[in-house]
């Protein structure tokens, strides 16, 4: 988990858990483009670079007994709930000490033990899933609540509109403590938002499943935090479902074949790099006086190490054994 | 015509195949009440539900109408609105929100009102439910039934008579019964309930009211993958399932009285996990084999029934493996001439049984 951090503003010592976990995330991420690059990572590679701060912000607020639900862009997310990079890591580079003993993949993460039921590579495929529990949790009258965090490419798909108007029927009576964290990072893959809806409000569409919403600025940290922790209250203590439209954005390529980004031009990345969610972090922190260049630096380099070790763990662990391809089909094959 | 279907055959030797409901033999379903399908079913849900609050039921019209078929007709007035959800017609949501309830410790049962609405849920069924146990390194299972109508034969046409069964068995992590009798209903909802991987749990709507049979009084469990072999023979075997297994047991008693050749008859009950080693003990024992599905032909569960006999059996066959399916047409349709053309019945078995029997 993030840091057990009372507030959620970054003028004290202890926000230096947030920017070691945000800084973390973004070498991480470059380590497996590195490794992708490589030919260690196969298949398709998303990194969530530029994102960082949706993540580490409403994960903040997860608490014990919440479930978490995301798309196929999840490595973030499994860090920040598992605390394990070096699991993560070997998931990514296929190998049988990763989380899902290198069955799943990048895109299809999931830690039971930590809440996080799954990345999920069919887009908008997991969002009924993440009702469905939500409508579990009150039915056994517990507290726990669901992150269901989907991109602003999830939301024209079928399954979204029929789940969320599940999720506002429900919650009505209080049975759905869904928290729709819609992460929008302006493009589906290669199409901008204004190419792919007439109505570019997206936070609006849970206007017609009677579900309230807002806007956070996806690349403040520190607006996150605030957002995070005031609805996820809101949410656990209605038992009705709420949405967040996090404005953000992919700094890097959709995916490894995606070099050209022949759909969004030069000079708009740059803006948006000016928005780094790391530099943000770093200029609140130094204007507060919190910290120093110097101990910043540190704090990267202890980010980075983590990051090594969890390359090199990969690197070196064993491939599965084949014996794992006929495991867990049915209850009766559990491995 | 089901009081002959209830002569199950008890020999069964080996631990795991002597399970409870498979030797219950015919003087204690005799003594058993005549319940329809329909009635089995609801009366089975209902005890279910009584039983284990973790049940809850969802889809279109299940609550306060009781279902299209009234196959829950009561269970919102006696189990309320949190157990019985009524929900619109939305069935991607339906299923992937019941696949979220079981992952989380419920077990729920959902309805689909016919298997040709079922299409909208196909990327729930097969990419999230058949799956989640695979990919979660075993952490999570998904012990959900989805109870579905299925087959033609009422002037449903289109998009109320399909057969779509083969898709989902060609789906790993599903599992698919589809029972013949108001007893089998019985023991397999109850194992459906209790398993803890998905089941598609498919009734033939033809059957619903149009049979009756004993149905077992208290726990009465048929183990999924366990087939019922309805009649026993030597000469022949015809392996059926769900409304085409009575079509095949009259086809082979109308074959027996004019040949005098003595005809097995096998009702698969659970295409998957499929019952191999009886499919392949018969068509080794008997020789000849016609297998009978109401579902398109090509890919269907009789074709890999019979690549199965290919497989297993070669060496004992004395004539190629026959099946008897419906044509390769994207439609049930509805003139009932054609219909009756498209859909396959005892007539049509024993015109092919009759072949097998004379090869």
């Amino acid at each position: 988990m993030a840091s057990s951090v009372s507030g959620t503003r970054l003028d004290n010592a202890t926000a230096l858990g947030w920017y070691r976990q945000i800084v973390m995330i973004r070498l991480f991420e470059e380590a497996a483009q590195r490794a992708f690059r490589q030919g260690k990572i196969g298949g398709y590679l998303h990194v969530y670079s530029g994102q960082e701060a949706v993540a580490t912000g409403f994960l903040d607020a997860f608490r014990d007994g919440d479930k978490m639900l995301t798309a196929y862009r999840d490595h973030a997310h499994a860090l920040i709930l598992s605390d394990d990079p070096n699991a993560v890591m070997a998931e990514l580079f296929g190998r049988g000490t990763g989380l899902v003993k290198g069955k799943g993949g990048s895109m299809h993460l999931f830690d039971a033990a930590h809440g996080m039921l799954g990345g999920y590579g069919i887009v908008g495929g997991h969002i009924p899933l993440g009702v469905g529990i939500a409508y579990a949790l009150r039915y056994q009258q517990t507290d726990g609540i669901v992150h269901v965090y989907l991109g602003d490419g999830a939301i024209h798909n079928a399954a979204f509109h029929e789940a969320a108007n599940l999720a506002g029927l429900w919650g009505r009576e209080g049975l759905n403590p869904t928290l729709f964290i819609l992460e929008n990072n302006q493009y589906g893959m290669g199409t901008s938002v204004e190419r792919a809806t007439a109505m570019t409000d997206l936070g609006a569409k849970f206007d017609s499943y009677g579900i309230e919403h807002e806007k956070v600025d996806g690349m403040d940290l520190e607006a996150v935090l605030e957002c995070a922790h005031r609805v996820t209250q809101r949410v656990r203590e209605t038992g009705k479902p709420y949405a967040v439209e996090a404005m953000t954005y992919r700094l890097v390529p959709h995916g490894a074949g995606d070099f050209l980004e022949r759909y969004r031009s030069k000079d708009e990345v740059r803006q948006w790099r000016e928005r780094d969610p790391i530099g943000l972090v770093e200029r609140k922190l130094l204007e507060a006086g919190v910290v120093d260049e110097q101990r910043l630096g540190e704090i990267r380099d202890e980010a980075k190490r983590i990051v090594d070790e969890a390359v090199r763990f990969a690197d070196e662990s064993p491939e599965p054994p084949l014996s794992e391809l006929h495991t867990d089909v049915y209850a009766d094959t559990a491995g | 015509m089901v009081q002959a279907l209830e002569r199950s055959t008890p020999e069964r030797s080996t631990p795991e195949r002597t399970a409870p409901g498979w030797t219950a033999g015919d003087a204690e379903s005799e003594r058993a009440p005549q319940r329809s399908l329909v009635e089995s079913i609801h009366d089975t849900l209902r005890d279910e539900m009584r039983a284990d609050e973790r049940i809850v039921v969802l889809g279109e019209d299940v609550g306060r109408r009781g279902g299209v078929f009234r196959v829950t007709a009561g269970l919102f007035e006696e189990f309320g609105e949190a157990r019985v959800l009524d929900t619109p017609l939305a069935e991607s949501g339906i299923i992937g929100t019941a696949i979220g309830m079981a992952l989380n410790g419920l077990r729920p049962v959902a309805e689909i009102q016919f298997l040709d609405f079922i299409h909208p849920a196909m990327d729930q069924l097969m990419n999230e439910a058949a799956r989640i146990r695979y990919r979660s390194n075993n952490d999570f299972s998904c012990p959900l039934v989805v109870r579905v109508p299925f087959g033609g034969g009422v002037h449903g046409a289109l998009y109320h008579s399909q057969s779509i069964e083969a898709v989902f068995v060609h789906t790993p992590g599903l599992k698919v019964v589809a029972p013949a009798t108001p007893a089998d209903a019985k023991g397999l909802l109850r194992a459906a309930i209790r398993d803890e991987d998905p089941v598609l749990f498919l009734e033939h709507k033809k059957l619903y009211r149009s049979i009756k049979g004993p149905v077992p009084e208290g726990p009465h469990d048929v183990p999924l993958g366990l087939a019922r072999v309805v009649q026993e023979g030597t000469d022949a075997t015809v392996v059926a399932y769900g409304a085409m297994t009575h079509e095949a047991t009259k086809a082979a008693a109308t074959v027996a009285a004019e040949t005098g050749a003595s005809i097995e008859v096998v009702d698969l009950r659970s295409l998957k996990p499929l019952d191999e080693e009886t499919v392949v003990a018969s068509a080794r024992k008997t020789g000849k084999v016609l297998v009978v599905a109401e579902a398109n032909r090509p890919c269907s569960v009789a074709s890999e029934v019979a690549a199965l006999i290919a497989e297993e059996a070669f060496a004992y066959l004395d004539a190629p493996v026959m099946r008897v399916a419906a044509p390769d047409v994207p439609a049930t349709p509805y003139s009932p001439p054609l219909e009756h053309a498209f859909m396959i019945d005892a007539e049509k078995i024993a015109a092919a049984l009759r072949r097998l029997v004379a090869y």
